[in-house]
Protein backbone atom coordinates (compact mmCIF):
# COMPACT_ATOMS: atom_id res chain seq x y z
CA UNK A 1 0.00 0.00 0.00
CA UNK A 2 2.78 2.37 0.91
CA UNK A 3 4.70 1.52 -2.16
CA UNK A 4 1.57 2.11 -4.21
CA UNK A 5 1.21 5.63 -2.79
CA UNK A 6 4.85 6.26 -3.43
CA UNK A 7 4.43 5.04 -6.96
CA UNK A 8 1.44 7.33 -7.54
CA UNK A 9 3.32 10.36 -6.23
CA UNK A 10 6.25 9.60 -8.49
CA UNK A 11 3.86 9.17 -11.40
CA UNK A 12 2.23 12.56 -10.74
CA UNK A 13 5.58 14.29 -10.54
CA UNK A 14 6.66 12.80 -13.82
CA UNK A 15 3.40 13.79 -15.44
CA UNK A 16 3.87 17.39 -14.36
CA UNK A 17 7.25 17.31 -16.04
CA UNK A 18 5.66 15.95 -19.14
CA UNK A 19 3.09 18.74 -19.28
CA UNK A 20 5.78 21.34 -18.93
CA UNK A 21 8.01 19.73 -21.52
CA UNK A 22 5.15 19.67 -23.98
CA UNK A 23 4.45 23.40 -23.82
CA UNK A 24 8.15 24.17 -23.99
CA UNK A 25 8.51 22.08 -27.08
CA UNK A 26 5.45 23.62 -28.66
CA UNK A 27 6.75 27.17 -28.53
CA UNK A 28 10.09 25.96 -29.86
CA UNK A 29 8.30 24.12 -32.61
CA UNK A 30 6.33 27.22 -33.57
CA UNK A 31 9.27 29.62 -33.53
CA UNK A 32 11.36 27.18 -35.58
CA UNK A 33 8.67 27.28 -38.23
CA UNK A 34 8.68 31.09 -38.40
CA UNK A 35 10.94 32.94 -40.77
CA UNK A 36 12.76 35.87 -39.26
CA UNK A 37 11.80 38.61 -41.69
CA UNK A 38 14.70 40.94 -41.10
CA UNK A 39 17.43 38.32 -40.94
CA UNK A 40 16.50 36.07 -43.80
CA UNK A 41 17.79 32.54 -43.89
CA UNK A 42 17.25 32.15 -40.18
CA UNK A 43 14.26 31.02 -38.22
CA UNK A 44 12.86 33.15 -35.44
CA UNK A 45 14.05 30.51 -33.00
CA UNK A 46 17.69 30.83 -34.10
CA UNK A 47 17.77 34.59 -34.40
CA UNK A 48 18.55 37.11 -31.72
CA UNK A 49 17.38 40.19 -33.60
CA UNK A 50 14.97 42.55 -31.86
CA UNK A 51 12.19 41.40 -34.14
CA UNK A 52 12.77 37.73 -33.36
CA UNK A 53 13.01 38.32 -29.63
CA UNK A 54 9.67 40.14 -29.66
CA UNK A 55 8.11 37.42 -31.74
CA UNK A 56 9.31 34.75 -29.33
CA UNK A 57 7.79 36.69 -26.43
CA UNK A 58 4.55 37.04 -28.36
CA UNK A 59 4.34 33.33 -29.14
CA UNK A 60 4.85 32.50 -25.47
CA UNK A 61 2.22 35.04 -24.49
CA UNK A 62 -0.28 33.63 -26.96
CA UNK A 63 0.35 30.07 -25.79
CA UNK A 64 -0.22 31.14 -22.20
CA UNK A 65 -3.49 32.74 -23.26
CA UNK A 66 -4.50 29.34 -24.59
CA UNK A 67 -4.15 29.90 -28.33
CA UNK A 68 -3.46 26.84 -30.43
CA UNK A 69 -0.56 26.46 -32.82
CA UNK A 70 -2.90 26.92 -35.77
CA UNK A 71 -4.35 30.13 -34.33
CA UNK A 72 -0.89 31.61 -33.86
CA UNK A 73 0.07 30.79 -37.46
CA UNK A 74 -3.13 32.32 -38.76
CA UNK A 75 -2.61 35.41 -36.65
CA UNK A 76 0.90 35.95 -37.97
CA UNK A 77 -0.11 35.09 -41.52
CA UNK A 78 -2.70 37.83 -41.29
CA UNK A 79 -0.08 40.33 -40.14
CA UNK A 80 2.89 39.40 -42.30
CA UNK A 81 1.61 37.10 -45.03
CA UNK A 82 2.32 33.46 -45.88
CA UNK A 83 6.04 34.25 -46.23
CA UNK A 84 6.56 34.15 -42.49
CA UNK A 85 5.82 30.42 -42.38
CA UNK A 86 8.57 27.97 -43.31
CA UNK A 87 5.97 25.28 -43.71
CA UNK A 88 3.40 26.80 -46.03
CA UNK A 89 -0.09 25.41 -46.36
CA UNK A 90 -1.41 23.63 -49.42
CA UNK A 91 -2.58 26.36 -51.80
CA UNK A 92 -2.49 27.13 -55.50
CA UNK A 93 0.95 28.68 -55.11
CA UNK A 94 2.44 25.75 -53.26
CA UNK A 95 0.77 22.66 -54.72
CA UNK A 96 3.76 21.98 -56.94
CA UNK A 97 6.09 22.23 -53.98
CA UNK A 98 4.09 19.60 -52.17
CA UNK A 99 3.64 17.32 -55.15
CA UNK A 100 7.23 17.57 -56.40
CA UNK A 101 8.66 14.81 -54.17
CA UNK A 102 5.87 12.49 -55.22
CA UNK A 103 6.49 13.35 -58.85
CA UNK A 104 10.21 12.76 -58.46
CA UNK A 105 9.50 9.42 -56.86
CA UNK A 106 7.27 8.40 -59.75
CA UNK A 107 9.77 9.49 -62.39
CA UNK A 108 12.59 7.76 -60.56
CA UNK A 109 10.49 4.64 -60.22
CA UNK A 110 9.68 4.71 -63.92
CA UNK A 111 13.36 5.04 -64.84
CA UNK A 112 14.33 2.15 -62.60
CA UNK A 113 11.50 0.06 -63.98
CA UNK A 114 12.60 0.76 -67.51
CA UNK A 115 16.30 0.15 -66.95
CA UNK A 116 16.13 -3.01 -64.92
CA UNK A 117 12.88 -4.75 -65.56
CA UNK A 118 11.98 -4.05 -69.17
CA UNK A 119 15.57 -4.59 -70.28
CA UNK A 120 15.48 -8.16 -69.08
CA UNK A 121 12.50 -9.00 -71.24
CA UNK B 1 5.43 1.03 -78.54
CA UNK B 2 6.78 0.94 -75.02
CA UNK B 3 9.97 2.67 -76.06
CA UNK B 4 8.06 5.56 -77.64
CA UNK B 5 5.76 6.35 -74.73
CA UNK B 6 8.59 6.69 -72.31
CA UNK B 7 10.60 9.50 -74.00
CA UNK B 8 7.41 11.43 -74.72
CA UNK B 9 6.34 11.20 -71.10
CA UNK B 10 9.78 12.27 -69.97
CA UNK B 11 9.77 15.31 -72.25
CA UNK B 12 6.31 16.34 -71.06
CA UNK B 13 7.27 16.04 -67.42
CA UNK B 14 10.54 17.91 -67.88
CA UNK B 15 8.86 20.71 -69.79
CA UNK B 16 6.17 21.04 -67.11
CA UNK B 17 8.87 21.26 -64.45
CA UNK B 18 10.78 23.77 -66.57
CA UNK B 19 7.75 26.02 -67.03
CA UNK B 20 6.93 25.98 -63.34
CA UNK B 21 10.49 26.73 -62.27
CA UNK B 22 10.76 29.42 -64.94
CA UNK B 23 7.64 31.06 -63.58
CA UNK B 24 9.04 30.67 -60.09
CA UNK B 25 12.11 32.68 -61.11
CA UNK B 26 9.95 35.75 -61.40
CA UNK B 27 8.60 35.42 -57.88
CA UNK B 28 10.49 37.51 -55.41
CA UNK B 29 12.13 35.56 -52.64
CA UNK B 30 12.79 38.60 -50.53
CA UNK B 31 10.21 39.61 -48.00
CA UNK B 32 8.15 42.49 -49.27
CA UNK B 33 5.72 43.89 -46.77
CA UNK B 34 2.27 44.29 -48.19
CA UNK B 35 1.80 47.97 -48.73
CA UNK B 36 -1.41 49.47 -49.96
CA UNK B 37 -4.07 47.08 -48.77
CA UNK B 38 -6.17 48.81 -46.19
CA UNK B 39 -6.19 46.85 -42.99
CA UNK B 40 -7.96 47.67 -39.79
CA UNK B 41 -5.70 48.89 -37.05
CA UNK B 42 -5.12 46.34 -34.31
CA UNK B 43 -6.90 46.56 -30.99
CA UNK B 44 -4.37 46.63 -28.21
CA UNK B 45 -3.80 47.73 -24.65
CA UNK B 46 -0.59 49.56 -23.79
CA UNK B 47 1.03 51.77 -21.22
CA UNK B 48 1.30 55.47 -21.85
CA UNK B 49 4.92 56.53 -22.08
CA UNK B 50 4.87 59.40 -19.61
CA UNK B 51 2.29 58.46 -17.01
CA UNK B 52 2.47 54.66 -17.37
CA UNK B 53 -1.30 54.58 -17.24
CA UNK B 54 -2.91 51.83 -19.26
CA UNK B 55 -4.70 52.93 -22.41
CA UNK B 56 -6.78 51.06 -24.94
CA UNK B 57 -6.15 51.73 -28.60
CA UNK B 58 -9.74 52.86 -29.13
CA UNK B 59 -9.29 55.60 -26.53
CA UNK B 60 -6.66 57.19 -28.73
CA UNK B 61 -7.72 56.49 -32.30
CA UNK B 62 -10.95 58.24 -33.18
CA UNK B 63 -12.78 57.54 -36.40
CA UNK B 64 -12.82 60.74 -38.35
CA UNK B 65 -9.30 62.00 -37.80
CA UNK B 66 -5.94 61.36 -39.38
CA UNK B 67 -3.29 59.77 -37.21
CA UNK B 68 0.32 58.99 -37.88
CA UNK B 69 1.45 56.05 -35.83
CA UNK B 70 5.22 56.23 -35.64
CA UNK B 71 7.36 53.49 -34.14
CA UNK B 72 10.57 54.96 -32.78
CA UNK B 73 13.36 54.38 -30.36
CA UNK B 74 16.21 56.44 -28.96
CA UNK B 75 18.77 53.83 -30.01
CA UNK B 76 17.68 53.87 -33.62
CA UNK B 77 19.80 56.12 -35.81
CA UNK B 78 17.35 56.49 -38.74
CA UNK B 79 14.77 57.73 -36.20
CA UNK B 80 17.02 60.70 -35.64
CA UNK B 81 17.03 61.43 -39.37
CA UNK B 82 13.27 61.31 -39.71
CA UNK B 83 12.67 63.43 -36.63
CA UNK B 84 12.74 66.75 -38.47
CA UNK B 85 10.03 65.47 -40.82
CA UNK B 86 7.90 64.44 -37.85
CA UNK B 87 8.35 67.90 -36.38
CA UNK B 88 7.26 69.36 -39.69
CA UNK B 89 4.16 67.12 -39.69
CA UNK B 90 3.32 68.03 -36.11
CA UNK B 91 2.43 71.52 -37.40
CA UNK B 92 -0.39 70.03 -39.47
CA UNK B 93 -3.66 70.80 -37.71
CA UNK B 94 -5.63 67.82 -38.98
CA UNK B 95 -3.00 65.21 -38.16
CA UNK B 96 -2.20 63.74 -34.78
CA UNK B 97 1.08 61.96 -34.33
CA UNK B 98 1.04 58.95 -32.04
CA UNK B 99 4.37 57.48 -31.06
CA UNK B 100 5.18 53.93 -30.08
CA UNK B 101 8.38 53.84 -28.10
CA UNK B 102 9.91 50.52 -29.12
CA UNK B 103 12.08 48.56 -26.67
CA UNK B 104 13.63 51.62 -25.14
CA UNK B 105 14.88 52.81 -21.79
CA UNK B 106 12.63 55.55 -20.55
CA UNK B 107 15.51 57.77 -19.54
CA UNK B 108 17.16 57.57 -22.95
CA UNK B 109 13.86 58.20 -24.68
CA UNK B 110 13.22 61.31 -22.59
CA UNK B 111 16.72 62.58 -23.38
CA UNK B 112 16.09 61.94 -27.06
CA UNK B 113 12.88 64.00 -26.97
CA UNK B 114 14.50 66.78 -24.91
CA UNK B 115 17.32 67.04 -27.39
CA UNK B 116 15.27 66.97 -30.59
CA UNK B 117 11.92 68.20 -29.16
CA UNK B 118 8.71 66.24 -29.07
CA UNK B 119 6.47 65.98 -32.14
CA UNK B 120 4.09 63.45 -30.61
CA UNK B 121 0.58 64.13 -29.35
CA UNK B 122 0.58 60.85 -27.49
CA UNK B 123 3.16 58.15 -26.88
CA UNK B 124 2.60 54.50 -26.08
CA UNK B 125 5.44 52.47 -24.70
CA UNK B 126 6.19 49.01 -25.99
CA UNK B 127 8.84 47.48 -23.80
CA UNK B 128 8.84 43.96 -25.24
CA UNK B 129 8.05 44.78 -28.87
CA UNK B 130 4.81 42.82 -29.02
CA UNK B 131 2.63 45.81 -29.89
CA UNK B 132 4.80 46.55 -32.91
CA UNK B 133 4.08 42.99 -34.04
CA UNK B 134 0.34 43.60 -33.59
CA UNK B 135 0.78 46.39 -36.12
CA UNK B 136 2.65 44.08 -38.47
CA UNK B 137 5.81 46.11 -38.16
CA UNK B 138 9.18 44.51 -38.45
CA UNK B 139 11.58 47.11 -37.22
CA UNK B 140 12.16 50.71 -36.33
CA UNK B 141 11.36 53.22 -37.67
CA UNK B 142 8.06 52.47 -39.26
CA UNK B 143 5.00 54.69 -39.69
CA UNK B 144 1.36 54.07 -40.39
CA UNK B 145 -1.11 56.67 -41.58
CA UNK B 146 -4.47 55.88 -40.03
CA UNK B 147 -7.91 57.15 -41.01
CA UNK B 148 -11.24 55.77 -39.82
CA UNK B 149 -9.40 53.00 -37.99
CA UNK B 150 -7.80 51.79 -41.20
CA UNK B 151 -4.16 51.89 -42.19
CA UNK B 152 -4.18 53.90 -45.38
CA UNK B 153 -0.43 54.14 -45.80
CA UNK B 154 2.53 52.31 -44.42
CA UNK B 155 6.03 53.75 -44.49
CA UNK B 156 8.79 51.29 -43.78
CA UNK B 157 12.01 52.89 -42.71
CA UNK B 158 12.49 56.58 -42.01
CA UNK B 159 10.15 59.22 -43.37
CA UNK B 160 11.86 61.26 -46.09
CA UNK B 161 10.99 64.29 -48.17
CA UNK B 162 8.92 62.23 -50.62
CA UNK B 163 6.86 60.42 -48.02
CA UNK B 164 6.37 63.72 -46.18
CA UNK B 165 4.80 65.25 -49.29
CA UNK B 166 2.73 62.11 -49.86
CA UNK B 167 1.36 62.24 -46.32
CA UNK B 168 0.54 65.92 -46.67
CA UNK B 169 -1.31 65.19 -49.88
CA UNK B 170 -3.24 62.31 -48.34
CA UNK B 171 -4.48 64.31 -45.37
CA UNK B 172 -5.76 67.20 -47.45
Amino acid sequence: MRSLKFFIVILIIFNFNLVHAKTKNLDEKITKNLRCLICQGQSVHDSDSEFAISLKTLVKKKLNEGDSEEEIYNYLKDKYGEWILYDPGFSKNTYFLWLLPLLMFLIGGAIILKLFIYKKN
Amino acid sequence: MKTKIFPILLIIIISVIFVIFYKGLQNSNVYEPQIGNQKNIPVFVAKAFETEEIFKSEDIFEGDKFYLMNIWSSWCAPCRDEHKFLLNLSNQKNLKIVGLNYKDKKKNAINFLDELSNPYDFIFSDTDGTIAIEWGAYGVPESFLVYENKIIKKIIGPIDQNSLLEIKELIQ
